[in-house]
């Protein structure tokens, strides 16, 4: 028998909503863009009138009016370079403090006064443009493409993100697919969108690597695929790390090898310009021949260069050396061996690079898998798990948290609250007191990094607990709560538990961790884990001896008249000690110090107490200290 | 609710890895929140905090240190606070004995040997403990556990100085 379903009034769905529209799967890259649908399991790449999957992440704003997107803009660049705009995904979700990172790598004017607390805005053909509306144009572009293509309205995406993406610049390609009237499904990180392609397509099972080596960014996956399961176990990357450094070592050679020969360049960024794009093809080239050859004209001089493969593999023997040694930390995070691998996905158009595909498979010892496009393979997977979230499937994507996130403490010491590789969505706490008496309000600043120490890693969020109750320093219980949704935004909230004051906030910073500083931070921290630690205990032992001397000083005004002339002056030499030491670098003498001012100050203690239990007891009768007891 | 229970498992130190993984997957397939897009907010909003409990459970379950510390925790064996001072001298000599070795290692070779030789102890520890679960003794499991939370974060460490002894070498 049949139940009849009953809905809450209002809340009646109409018969077949949704089926007029289709969700499609979007890589919204750096340098190129690509929009896929699934159907049945099977996903396929949108492609323009002439057979293109490939849409240029390039947006032009000509002079005569309008908005260019894709090929189209890319030619307005030899007519009107200040119209055009390409890589604005390194933009998203920035503010003015990372634009040393991108600087020379886009020749934008910045919009003045941006940036400053929001995210920065580009002046293109005189106006300011923020990066979300940007990209919504390439998002718009790919919607009339898909909506071409099948004839369909297309409301609903799933788009992909690099897994290093911290929380403002997801938050921002949430807003530019909502300004392209997309409304997101789930924010997927591409290396697992990759995998989903992958797995499903060949029903795999067991451990899987994805290893995503594009033009400026490097990124390593671990997942488990199991029954429709794709788990991600660990990931990592360098985002100062791609297939630009090939060109940029290539090009470098042509330019020494000119010097070399008596060639006097005036190496301008023109000259730079020039020797790059040739770099560039013969690098492509390099792919399918043994050696290739290329002539490079500067300021009118033409010169010839040939390389071979074996001399082109020795320059980036280093720069491949890296990503697999990144790869062996990602393996050492899963507590995995490189030998458990059942197969490495390869994405991105550097790993067409043979050297790459030979290390990759010397790493794992078997080839790695190929027979995807690199270049789409992201927004197949996108496709995949469109369909899986409209049209139902068994798949489950169990995505994890890339870097750490945690609070300031004391002595700008960062406590993890959410581990790196947590599964999300997650929600952890963690309880906080109150480090002087009477302290009424406690500044919550939420950093993000893998560092030990605040100033190393990135502030994402302040913001203050007020109105708790005085207390006796460490009375108060304040539980600090991080909550990571399932599209990897995170939310914070804390509450005093002895009063239930409770304050919440939503993450937002207004601009966000680059994507290289997420990579960078997260290699730090392997760098520098040993002075870390030395500072970190250092720090700690600090702030002991402030909370000592907090104490002692609190003491002293209460029951000062407890001490004789002489152990008070004796109290005070030590107290001296303790902060003269406590300014040093000398742990051991900041420990040393604070012990003996324990030492000494232990009988003044007991005297303390005696007295407190005294005064407690003065004035009662016999019969009041009775029912006291009793209560 | 306890994570054992939250997964379905039986209270135990020992838990077969297929046993957990099937029964936090199939918990996921249904309150994972990718199966909740089309629902009301409400609703949303439950199966988010489901899965993210399921995430805590088989997180905290997943690890045998991390099991057993958290067991211990529900027989009444409570650890200091992460980074607290250690207020074991035994414990407290081995580690600045050991630590020290990592400190003056500079081959990738010795500090493996000390990785190694950590790894050998957690090893023995862990598989000390069912005893210890079985009597109950709980100052003997307190001071176990101490011990292996210091041998897994000195074990961190090495892996973190071997990284910079190949760096350094590179």
């Amino acid at each position: 028998m049949t139940l009849l379903e009953i809905h809450e009034p209002g809340e009646t769905p109409l018969p077949h909503a949704g089926e007029g529209t289709l969700a499609v799967g979007i890589d919204l890259g750096t340098t190129n863009s690509v929009v896929a649908i699934a159907r049945d399991g099977k996903p396929a790449a949108l492609h323009d009138e002439t057979g293109r999957s490939l849409v240029p992440s390039v947006v032009g704003y000509p002079r005569s009016g309008g908005i260019v997107v894709g090929d189209a803009a890319r030619l307005l660049v030899t007519k009107e370079p200040r119209n055009v705009v390409a890589s604005v995904k390194r933009l998203m979700g920035r503010g003015a403090a990372d634009l040393h990172a991108v600087a020379g790598v886009l020749p934008y004017e910045i919009e003045p006064g941006s940036g400053e607390t929001d995210m920065v805005k580009l002046r293109i053909a005189g106006k300011p443009r923020s990066p979300v509306e940007i990209s919504a144009e390439i998002l718009k572009a790919l919607r009339q493409r898909a909506e071409a293509a099948l004839d369909r309205p297309v409301e609903r995406a799933v788009i992909t993100v690099p897994a290093y993406f911290d929380d403002a610049a997801r938050t921002a390609t949430r807003d530019a697919a909502r300004v392209a009237g997309l409304e997101v499904l789930r924010l997927v990180n591409e290396p697992t969108a990759a995998a989903l392609a992958y797995g499903l397509d060949k029903g795999a099972e067991g451990l899987y690597a994805v290893y995503d080596l594009g033009g400026g960014t490097f990124d390593f996956s671990l997942l488990r695929l199991e029954k429709g399961v794709f788990q991600v176990l660990a990931t990592g990357g360098d985002t100062a790390l791609g297939g630009d450094d090939f060109d940029r070592a290539l090009a470098e050679r042509m330019l020494s090898e000119r010097k070399r020969d008596g060639i006097a360049d005036q190496v301008d960024e023109g000259a730079v310009k020039a020797a790059l794009a040739l770099a560039r093809q013969m690098k492509e080239q390099l792919s399918d021949r043994d050696k290739t050859s290329g002539r490079l004209e500067i300021a009118g001089v033409p010169s010839f260069h040939a390389v071979t493969r074996a001399e082109f593999d020795a320059m980036i023997d280093g720069l491949a050396g890296r990503t697999v040694e990144i790869a062996r930390h990602v393996l050492a995070d899963a507590g995995m061996a490189p030998g458990e691998i059942h197969g490495v996905v390869l994405v991105g158009g550097s790993t067409r690079v043979p050297l790459i595909r030979c290390r990759v498979a010397e790493m794992i010892g078997k080839p790695p898998l190929t027979d995807i496009d690199p270049d789409e393979v992201v927004a197949l997977g996108a496709a995949l798990q469109a369909e899986a979230l409209t049209g139902g499937s068994d798949t489950l994507l169990l995505d994890v948290t890339p870097l750490s996130l945690g609070l300031e403490t004391m002595g700008g010491l960062v406590e993890k609250v959410v581990p790196r590789n947590t599964p999300i969505p997650v929600q952890l706490a963690q309880e906080f007191t109150t480090y002087q008496d009477g302290q009424t309000a406690m500044a919550i600043h939420v950093v993000q990094g893998e560092r030990e120490m605040v100033a190393d890693c990135r502030s994402l969020a302040r913001f203050e607990l007020t109105g708790i109750p005085p207390m006796t320093a460490g009375a108060a219980r304040i539980r600090v709560t991080f909550a990571v949704d399932a599209d990897g935004l995170l939310t914070v909230s804390a509450q005093e538990r002895t009063t239930g004051i409770e304050q919440r906030i939503e993450v937002r910073p207004s601009y966000g961790l680059s994507h290289e500083d997420m990579a960078d931070m997260l290699y730090d921290s392997l760098e520098h884990a040993e002075e870390d630690m030395t500072q970190r205990l250092l720090t700690e032992a600090r702030v002991e001896a402030q909370r000592s001397l907090l104490a002692l000083d609190a003491a002293l005004a209460k029951d000062g008249v407890l001490l004789s002339a002489e152990e008070r002056r004796a109290m005070d030499d030590a107290r001296r000690r303790l902060e003269q030491a406590a300014a040093s670098e000398d742990r051991d003498a900041i420990t040393a110090a604070a012990e003996a001012l324990e030492a000494l100050s232990k009988p003044f203690a007991e005297r303390r107490m005696d007295r407190g239990i005294r005064e407690a007891l003065s004035g009662l009768s016999m019969g009041d200290l009775e029912r006291r007891v009793g209560e | 609710m306890d994570h054992f229970a939250r997964l379905g498992m039986p209270v135990a130190l020992d838990l077969e890895p297929a046993e957990l993984d099937k029964a936090y997957f199939a918990r996921q397939r249904q309150w994972h929140p990718d199966r909740f897009v089309a629902r009301p907010p409400e609703e949303k909003a439950r199966a988010s905090v489901e899965a993210a409990t399921l995430n805590d459970a088989y997180r905290t379950l997943k690890d045998p240190l991390s099991r057993a510390i958290y067991l211990a925790g529900l027989k009444g064996v409570e650890l200091p606070g992460d980074g607290k001072t250690i207020d074991d001298p035994e414990l407290l000599m081995e580690a600045m004995e050991v630590r020290e070795a990592l400190h003056e290692a500079d081959e990738v070779e010795t500090v493996d040997l000390l990785a190694d030789k950590a790894r050998d102890d957690m090893k023995n520890a862990l598989s000390g403990l069912t005893g210890l679960f079985l009597r109950d003794d709980k100052p003997a499991l307190r001071k176990a556990l101490l011990r292996l939370r210091y041998l897994d974060k000195f074990a961190e460490e090495a892996r973190a100085k071997r990284a910079n002894l190949e760096r350094a070498k590179a």
